[in-house]
């Protein structure tokens, strides 16, 4: 058995365009261990929901292996799959538009388990939902609200019991705090913090936002245009930022405090398009350090440091 | 135009705003006094519903006619108040002198026009000039924000988040507007983009010598770009001072709450500090401060009585009852 509870290896997901293949994750691989929280951060489009979602075969993967506890899931079918994934859940984005507005927050939280009929009969049902609503922090007086009447705070915790109320081992949270305002976004951070402790939960934890990824997470993965750049502890990665995008990502950062000398590096241009993308490494085109090898061959991910780096700057001399 | 012997070029006296909803009366502003000097740029930082935009939008007198109303208050601009002008006087004044940019690039662009004819359209409605020199200002314009001119023919959708928000950069600023009102400008884009759209507005600042007022909830951004800042909690301004006074010697308690609740980049922090409870229902605020709910130091004359304000040093306000023993 490996130490890791998901291990992802190769994975690619290609959708089809008239262009061509627009290669949204391309080629990653990477581990998370059990009760440990992996940060994915990176920019619109560098394919981290994708990658989420094509581990809970969502998105139908294109290549790779996904293990979980050790076994492909990849060639799961349809029944295997179901039962797969009580283990694996994933919150989503947009608490104002993940929930069907004509479902009460019961038969939200309720629908997982009558999907995989769990529970005897109803009572036992709503006893469970009650439960999973205490123990998110929502009010046991809104088990008969609709979503429009709840604020975006509750609806994201409504989200998150709908995934809890399985069991699950392993979590994706893909942008779960983005919609939010900050206090808001505080006490539900805090909430997952309390949660992964009490059931020993693991997360993939998407998101753009890196201070909020630094401090939920043990790790981070930076990814760039569909590949992986960097991968790290999570101090690490904001102590010795290794890949020259990495670098250029914490610098971007604003951080609330005044008179704060740091040299800030600006990007030009914007991420190319993934349809075709350039060959060699994908960030060339915008790197400041680029060498001519950038341009032909695609860095690998290699052990620098403490770091996993795809980086032709940190290729043996 | 006259011009006052202060140097105020934005000043907003009580100024109140009520909508109408569902037979409710929510008051998203109340008794607001914020003024801005010429060439200064303010922060305006708030949760969602916090009155930030409502108060933007009073300025420019484009606020929702029917459900909402502007109940009270003096809209100094220039030395003249805004709120007695006429709708055509407005006209006049909106894009030339006061210009907006609002949050989301990808609607606030028509997209069945060029980027260059938009400009052209800004620049025409306030300057009577030929076709072709229209045309030579818009690719002037779009240079100005980094945009290379042959791009003038194209439209919205072959632009990217970022540089959709530049073209709105550059109408914004076609007429060389004394104040520039910008309502969250770099929320929808991501952050390296951020940095280069925040780089480009403070070069652009400092040319145009333009005030501007930004609205964001972002700490961050005001830590980068602004002089002055105004924390806003349901309806009305409860601190405000320079960018430095208040980072570092912040007074009011939901400022504090604002700070911590921001994930820090240097620290491990096993739990954030949170405040509990949400921002208030605008149709029925609490009597008192309207933060006292919330508020880990309220006492009985909170939930009494409205907080005035109180000056904690030279241009640094807030409102609150307490004398702040948080630091020392």
């Amino acid at each position: 058995m490996s130490e890791y509870l998901l291990e992802v290896k190769n994975l690619k997901k290609y959708f089809k365009t008239k262009k061509g293949p627009l290669c949204a994750v391309d080629d990653i691989s990477f581990g998370i261990r059990k009760g440990e929280t992996l940060g994915v951060v990176g920019e619109s489009g560098c394919g981290k929901s994708t990658a989420g979602r094509a581990i809970l075969r969502l998105h139908e993967p294109t290549a790779g292996e996904i293990l979980f506890n050790g076994e492909n899931i990849v060639n799961y079918n349809q029944r295997q799959m179901k039962e797969m994934r009580k283990k694996m859940q994933i919150v989503f984005q947009d608490p104002y538009s993940s929930l069907n507005p004509r479902m009460s927050v019961q038969a939200l939280i309720g629908e997982s388990l009558r999907v995989n009929g769990i529970g005897k009969n109803d009572k036992e049902r709503e006893d469970q939902i009650r439960h999973v609503m205490d123990v998110v922090g929502l009010e046991e007086r809104l088990i008969n609200s609709y979503p429009h009447e709840l604020d975006g705070g509750r609806r994201q915790r409504i989200g998150i019991a709908r995934a809890l109320i399985l069991n699950p081992e392993f979590i994706v949270m893909d942008e779960p705090v983005s919609a939010l305002d900050v206090c808001i976004q505080a006490q539900i951070l805090n909430l997952l913090g309390k949660l992964q402790d009490q059931f020993d939960l693991t997360y993939m934890f998407i998101s753009h936002n890196l201070s909020v990824v630094k401090h939920i997470s043990d790790r981070i993965a930076v990814m760039y245009l569909g590949k992986i750049v960097e991968i790290a502890d999570s101090a690490e990665i904001f102590k010795n930022p290794r890949h020259p995008y990495t670098q250029a990502l914490l610098s971007s950062i604003p951080i609330p405090k005044v008179n704060l000398k740091r040299e800030r590096i600006i990007l030009e241009g914007d991420v190319p398009s993934p349809v075709n993308p350039p060959a060699g490494c994908r960030f060339a085109g915008r790197c400041r350090h680029a060498m001519p090898i950038c341009k032909e061959v695609c860095p690998e991910l290699k052990q620098c440091g403490n770091s996993q780096v795809a980086c032709h700057l940190y290729d043996e001399k | 135009m006259e011009h006052t012997s202060n140097e105020k070029l934005l000043d907003i006296r009580d100024l109140s705003v009520e909508y109408h909803s569902n037979g409710k009366i929510v008051k998203a502003v109340s008794n607001l006094n914020l003024s801005l000097d010429k060439g200064e740029t303010l922060g305006f930082v708030g949760e969602t519903g916090a009155g930030k935009t409502t108060t933007a939008l009073s300025v420019l007198r484009i606020l929702p006619e029917l459900p909402s109303r502007i109940t009270g208050g003096e809209i100094w601009f220039n030395g003249e108040n805004l709120l007695l002008k006429s709708q055509k006087e407005m006209r006049q004044i909106r894009g030339k002198e006061i210009s907006m940019i609002f949050q989301d690039p990808m609607t606030s662009l028509d997209p069945v026009a060029t980027v260059g004819k938009q400009i052209e359209e800004m620049i025409g409605l306030h300057e009577n000039l030929p076709k072709k020199e229209l045309r030579e200002r818009a690719a002037q314009m779009l240079e100005q924000v980094g945009i290379k001119r042959e791009r003038i023919d194209d439209y919205p959708h072959q632009f990217s988040g970022g540089m959709k928000q530049r073209v709105v950069i550059a109408m914004a600023l076609s007429c060389n507007p004394h104040l520039l009102i910008a309502d969250e400008p770099t929320t929808a884009l991501d952050v390296t983009i951020q940095a280069q759209v925040l780089e480009l507005m403070k070069k652009l600042k400092q040319q145009y010598q333009m005030s501007m007022i930004m609205i964001t909830h972002d700490l961050g951004i005001v830590a980068e770009i602004c002089d002055t800042v105004a924390i806003m909690y349901a309806g009305n301004i409860v601190e405000y001072g320079k960018v430095a006074q208040v980072y570092e010697n912040f007074e009011h308690p939901y400022t504090e709450a604002l700070f911590d609740s921001i994930p820090s980049l240097d620290e491990e922090q096993d739990e954030l500090k949170v405040i509990s409870g949400l921002t208030p229902d605008p149709t029925n605020l609490p009597a008192g401060c309207p933060f006292h709910p919330r508020c880990p130091y309220a006492g009985p004359e909170c939930a009494a009585q409205a907080p005035e304000i109180r000056e904690v040093e030279p241009g640094h306000i807030v409102r609150c009852h307490k004398k702040c023993e948080r630091r020392a």
